[in-house]
């Protein structure tokens, strides 16, 4: 185990903010990008059960 | 029963079931080789002997980097195949392709950036690996830019395969730079050819990560393609008949 304390772990030996500046932003762009898709991929299917009402 | 060909799952509806069945456990690796991953790389690996905590960065930078140069070279052989045979879907999966790879090459960028300024002593420098690497990044946006400009998606797929082709070269440009020029980044921590420079711990949550990302890029990539065929393909009977059952 290489933390004695949760705030041990969160200050990283001085290099906190370097590595929680790293993953916050991967883990926020991971959660966001499959977010954005779904809708994408949502929105596709609902426009294209419009295109067959008017035809 | 037909027997399955190559070209089976080139049908963007057969494409489109495949993805329903495979995505699902796509992210189960995903996640479990993520939760997997960090748990070696912060509580079992330990810490560097010359950079300390910092370098724990590497969990997900490595992964990151790789990808975004693997996702370019995927998006030019999809492109060029889809140019070259004609096939829907293979264009599709590079337009598909290109936002992730995108995203990636940021997030090197970016986790490149939160290491450097503790071990370099700063955020950018104009060496030949992050430079190369920022030009891949140009490279994903042009791309989305040049095929998203034209509306004629056959046209737009054509002229986004010559851009993403031309741009591979810059690929092998950023793996080697690091042998090729001096610069203030590190060499390849891992080769086919020699021992890796790392302790094994480090090694496995490296590793761990890379399968996750992996996991990651496939599944997002795979959904988005979805999203591109039921845009490309309204007007066919299987779209209609899906989006039909959906909306009910």
């Amino acid at each position: 185990m290489n933390w004695g304390s949760p705030a041990e772990f969160f200050a990283m030996g001085g290099y906190g903010l370097y590595v929680w500046g790293a993953y916050a932003v991967c883990l926020a762009a991971m959660l966001v990008e499959p977010w954005l898709t779904r809708r994408h991929r949502r929105d596709a299917l609902s426009a294209a059960s419009l295109v067959g009402d008017d035809s | 029963m037909n027997a399955l060909r190559w070209s089976t799952f080139a049908a963007p509806s057969r494409f489109y079931a495949l993805v329903n069945a495979v995505n699902p456990w796509l992210w189960l690796l995903a996640v479990g080789l993520t939760l997997a991953g960090l748990y070696i790389g912060f509580f079992v690996a330990p810490v560097d002997a010359t950079q300390g905590n910092s370098y724990r960065i590497i969990f997900i930078h490595v992964p990151a980097a790789w990808l975004s140069m693997v996702l370019y070279l995927a998006m030019a052989f999809w492109a060029a195949i889809g140019w070259m045979l004609n096939a829907r879907m293979a264009s599709m999966l590079a337009r598909a392709i290109a936002p992730t790879g995108a995203l990636f090459t940021f997030l090197a960028l970016w986790t490149g950036s939160f290491w450097g300024k503790p071990t370099w002593g700063t955020w950018w420098v104009w060496d030949a690996r992050l430079t190369s690497e920022l030009i891949l990044l140009f490279l994903y946006l042009g791309y989305i830019a040049l095929v998203s400009s034209i509306d004629d998606v056959v046209r737009g797929d054509k002229a986004g395969a010559v851009l993403a082709l031309v741009g591979a070269v810059n690929v092998p440009i950023i793996y080697f730079s690091v042998v090729w020029w001096n610069t203030l980044h590190q060499g390849a921590t891992i080769s086919v050819t020699a021992a890796p420079k790392m302790a094994q711990t480090m090694l496995v949550a490296m590793l761990l990560m890379t399968l996750a990302f992996w996991a990651y890029a496939f599944a997002v990539v795979f959904t988005r393609a979805q999203a591109l065929a039921l845009e490309r393909e309204r007007d066919t009977d299987w779209v209609r008949g899906l989006a039909r059952k959906e909306m009910k």
